[in-house]
């Protein structure tokens, strides 16, 4: 058995349908990658003996007939998924010990269509950051130069596809957590629309924010998966039960590419733009010269959209890690001496600096007195900044802006000044305040680093977002390139 | 100077839904502990709340019932604390736009005109679980089952004048809430309980004095208790020149006395917001419309109806009408024998003071309503007498606790407990007592009418109390009359 080190999902799919090997032949050559390359850190937790007997159960579906495109294809999730039986631990301490009792929808799902769990990637704690430096477990390298950041906070799952450990790998996304370390790493990585992809049994860390997504080296791949993981959750209110002809069909046929497609290139992400302005043009040239128009639109309220998002996360989040205080699962500190002592030791210890920091201030912005100030205000932004979007919608079909505003960093860069580092978050965080689909693809490099760009949508156009992504990927090559040492 | 009270009560509700608020675990009482509490009830990392429908449905009931706005667009909000039988450290609650808006209860006091209490609002929210301090030496254990479970909260406007009122208000909102098939009433296990606003001030003032919170009680007599207490220490301190502070209290049923809990409590800022796993509740005027349908006769229209229709009192139809089973009851008793208030007095007397004393609720009476329809049919067509009648209703009722459906006519033959109504029976009787009594018979002819009584009872005592008794009156006056 050949597998090229970072052969595409689609490509697994067709041979593995061809039986020219088994899911268990592809799972044990992942595996001996994943133990190959722990200088990453790109995993939490590797299972062999799960991912093996998932291997196994593929192949007697596939045996039986019942096989699904994706049946057989080994993937890891991000550790903020929910595992039965399998430690999921967010990057924390806080769960350094905990072992879900029950699987995430999108682990269920995914399961259920025969796609096996690897294991589960390493993550910044809680979601937050955007340099994967935040995790309870160690910071995770970039493949592509190993003193730099992967980008976070889906840092562990992009580090892993860009060296070929797993073909895909699962992310979440609340500001930006899919798409700038897609961009680190030079991958293709979507968040669908809010909505789109159930978030029960994904470890909440801003409820109205986090969506669930994928990691993949071409946009084809990502509509080859995602099918299997989408689609509404009677155990999650929030997502849609909105159904899709399109999305439905990518369980049948290869994705087909955009044509003709009008694309606003909002002058707010691109006034003063730095090192992507040329890649991003050169884009945006293949795609014209493809049929494609482009169009300047403004949002103008983007300056406030970092902001109102660390308020609004920064609330959600205050609350939602308030389940973690010692007295029924995860970290407990020893020897407490009373209630409080249990509670403030036991959360002291559990969290690291900048889940402390957010809890910290999304507290503030709900006391009594600030609510107004901070997070009505915060909410009104993000109304404004919605209206925006759907003001564009109303000329355009797509949006192209950067991803990022550099390149992957150094370790340690930013790691005294976390504005700085929350600016990585501009170009992301209006779509996820928006809940607008929005994916990362491969667009140039600079210094030897992949630099992103990043199409978005108006909710639930998933497709249109990814078949533009395809129509490029037919026009260049940037997805095509690897890290070597792989 | 004269004081008065102003109270405002504060009605948790449990919801009779099979499942929780939020999860699809099972609410019922009593299981060992945490074994009715899932992955969402628990906390877990990653679960997601979903509401359950059926709440939604009880708590607008409820609204139309009390005549309330039902809004049409209501929000989940977390309330957010720390304690350990709240898993999730925050609750989900309803604050600034609860389903249940402006309404108002009745409330009637023997002898004095009924008074409309004004309702704020009702909210839904989840129950927290519970803290056990006394099974675990030097520890705490906690159990998650009630976690979940759906309550209303009922707020009342500060419209109680006094402990009795507020008692009154309690118990129409139980009787309500029982007609309603939204909760099982069940104080004793927690079904509803009760949180007290008290305040007072001097006697035509408007302004509120300052107030205090009595938390938790979950029964009538220890809320008017409780009330009357605290009306009395605070009048104790204004009188003595004091202020009184604002305090969260417990109320202690053995000592009779409230007391204050930790002061920290009051300071505590909850940081509401809108609960972003939760979407707003619209609701729809079709869907209030089918549930106003459904709405069963509420607890006024029944009191109304008893008295046009079987032209009971207003105090008996309403004593009648604040249980539901105890109406049922009495409306099966009614149409088995045929009157009305007979029927009433019965089920108010001999029945509501067994069940007292068995200390069991109407639906669990071991009388059928048919058995006890039959007695009194036999009291109204001369077969028993009434003093015979108490005797069998005695004898019909451990029938029933032994789990037997006695046949009443054929316990009155077999006893030969049928009332003697033959003249010449109950002539010769007479005859016979009279004259063994010479003395008395000489006083009842000096104008002792009291020794008419003494007849009677020897008499009674002569045909075991089977004799009629009007039937004896008359031959006795008959017979004595004759003593020359």
């Amino acid at each position: 058995m050949t597998v090229e080190t970072f052969s595409s999902v689609t490509d697994l799919a067709a041979r593995l349908e061809a039986g020219e090997f088994s899911s268990e032949e592809l799972t044990r050559h992942y595996l001996k990658r994943a133990h190959s390359f722990t200088g990453l850190n790109a995993f939490i937790t590797i299972d062999e003996d799960r991912a093996l007997s998932e291997a196994e159960a593929a192949d007697a579906l596939r045996a039986r007939g019942e096989a699904t495109r994706v049946t057989g294809i080994p993937i890891a999730h991000k550790d903020v998924f929910c595992t039965k039986g399998l430690l999921t631990t967010c990057g924390s301490k806080m769960l350094g010990n905990w072992v879900a009792p029950y699987d995430a929808t999108v682990v269920a799902r995914l399961g259920s269509a025969g796609v096996v769990t690897l294991g589960k990637a390493n993550m910044d704690e809680f979601a937050m950051g955007s340099s994967n430096e935040n995790s309870h477990f160690g910071a995770v390298a970039n493949p592509w130069e190993t003193d730099r950041v992967p980008g976070g906070s889906s840092g562990g799952s992009a580090s892993l596809v860009a060296a070929g450990l797993a073909p895909a790998a699962t992310g979440t996304d609340t500001g930006g957590s899919i798409r700038q370390p897609a961009a680190f790493c030079g991958l293709t990585g979507m968040k669908p629309t809010y909505g789109r992809v159930s978030r029960y049994g994904m470890v909440a860390f801003a409820s109205s924010l986090d969506q669930g997504g994928l990691f993949a080296h071409t946009a084809a791949d990502i509509a080859l998966l995602l099918p299997y993981m989408a689609g509404f959750d009677p155990k999650d209110s929030t997502s849609s039960p909105t159904t899709d002809d399109w999305l439905d069909a990518c369980r049948r046929e290869p994705l087909a590419p955009a044509e003709g497609l009008t694309i606003g290139l909002p002058k707010e992400y691109f006034d003063g733009l730095g090192v992507p302005a040329a890649a991003v043009d050169a884009a945006r040239r293949a795609l014209e010269s493809a049929g494609f128009r482009f169009r300047e639109v403004s949002l103008p309220h983007t300056a406030a959209a970092i902001p109102a998002y660390y308020i609004i996360a920064g609330a959600e989040a205050s609350t939602n890690l308030s389940r973690y205080d010692g007295v029924r699962f995860g970290h407990r500190c020893g020897n407490p001496e009373s209630l409080d002592d249990l509670y403030e030791r036991s959360r002291s210890e559990g969290f690291g600096t900048e889940v402390k920091r957010r809890i910290l201030t999304g507290t503030y912005a709900l006391s009594v007195g600030y609510f107004d100030a901070y997070y009505l205000k915060a909410q009104k932004i993000r109304r404004l900044i919605q209206e925006d979007f759907l003001a564009a919608f109303a000329d355009v079909d797509l949006l192209l802006t950067p991803t990022t505003p550099n390149v992957a960093f150094e370790h340690g860069a930013h790691a005294d000044d976390p504005v700085t580092m929350y600016q990585q978050d501009i170009f992301t965080v209006p779509a996820s305040l928006s809940g607008l689909p929005a994916v990362s693809v491969p667009c140039g490099f600079h210094e030897g680093l992949p630099l992103g760009m990043q199409l978005i949508g108006p909710h639930f156009a998933e497709q249109n977002v990814l078949r533009t992504a395809e129509a490029y990927q037919r026009l260049t090559g940037w997805h095509l390139e690897h890290p070597e040492g792989f | 100077m004269q004081w008065e009270a102003v109270i405002g009560l504060e009605v948790h509700v449990q919801l009779a839904t099979k499942s929780k608020i939020f999860s699809g675990a099972a609410t019922a009482f009593g299981a060992e502990p945490n074994t009715q509490a899932c992955p969402v009830d628990l906390g877990l990392p990653g679960v997601l709340p979903v509401l359950n429908e059926e709440v939604v449905r009880m708590a607008v009931t409820f609204g139309l019932a009390i005549g309330a706005e039902i809004n049409p667009y209501s929000v989940f909000d977390r309330k957010n604390y720390f304690y350990p039988d709240l898993p999730k450290g925050y609750q989900i609650s309803q604050f600034a736009d609860p389903i249940v808006g402006r309404g108002h209860l009745t409330i009637q006091l023997e002898g004095q005109p009924p008074r409309r209490v004004e309702i704020t609002r009702a909210h839904l929210e989840e129950d927290a679980g519970k803290s056990l301090h006394e099974a675990f030496a030097g520890k705490t254990g906690i159990d998650l089952n009630r976690a979940g479970t759906p309550l209303l909260e009922v707020v009342s406007e500060p419209d109680l004048r006094s402990a009795a009122e507020a008692a009154a208000y309690f118990r129409q909102m139980h009787s309500l809430v029982r007609h309603l098939k939204i909760c099982d009433g069940n104080l004793a296990e927690g079904s509803m309980r009760c949180d007290a606003n008290v305040s007072v001030r001097p006697r035509g003032q408007t302004e509120l004095g300052e107030r205090t919170e009595i938390k938790n009680v979950n029964s009538f007599r220890f809320l008017e208790l409780a009330i009357n207490y605290e009306i009395e220490r605070q009048i104790h301190i204004l009188d003595a020149g004091g202020r009184v502070e604002r305090d969260t209290r417990l109320y202690d049923a053995e000592r009779n006395e409230t007391r204050s809990m930790r002061s920290k409590e009051l300071s505590n800022d909850y940081r509401y917001f809108p609960d972003p796993d939760l979407l707003p509740v619209h609701l729809d005027e079709a869907f209030i419309e089918s549930v106003r349908r459904e709405l069963p006769e509420l607890p006024g229209e029944k009191q109304a109806r008893y008295q046009s229709e079987f032209g009971l009192s207003d105090y008996d139809a309403g004593f009648l009408t604040q249980d539901p089973d105890l109406a049922g009851y009495y409306e099966a008793v009614a149409a088995s024998a045929g009157d009305a208030k007979l029927a009433a007095n019965w089920v108010m007397g001999e029945l509501s003071a067994a069940l007292n004393r068995a200390d069991l609720t109407p639906d669990a009476c071991p009388l059928p309503a048919a058995s006890l329809g039959t007695l009194i049919r036999r009291i109204q067509d001369g077969t028993i007498s009434g003093k015979i009648a108490k005797g069998l209703f005695e004898k019909l009722w451990s029938a029933g606790v032994d789990g037997q459906t006695p046949d009443v006519d054929a316990i009155i033959e077999s006893e030969g407990l049928t009332q003697v109504s033959d003249t010449g029976e109950i002539a010769a009787i007479i005859d016979e007592i009279v004259a063994a009594n010479p003395a008395q018979v000489e006083q009842f002819k000096t104008g002792k009418e009291k020794v008419l009584g003494f007849f009677v009872g020897q008499v009674m005592k002569a045909t075991q109390g089977k004799a009629n008794p009007q039937m004896v009156n008359e031959l006795l006056r008959e017979a004595l009359a004759r003593q020359d």
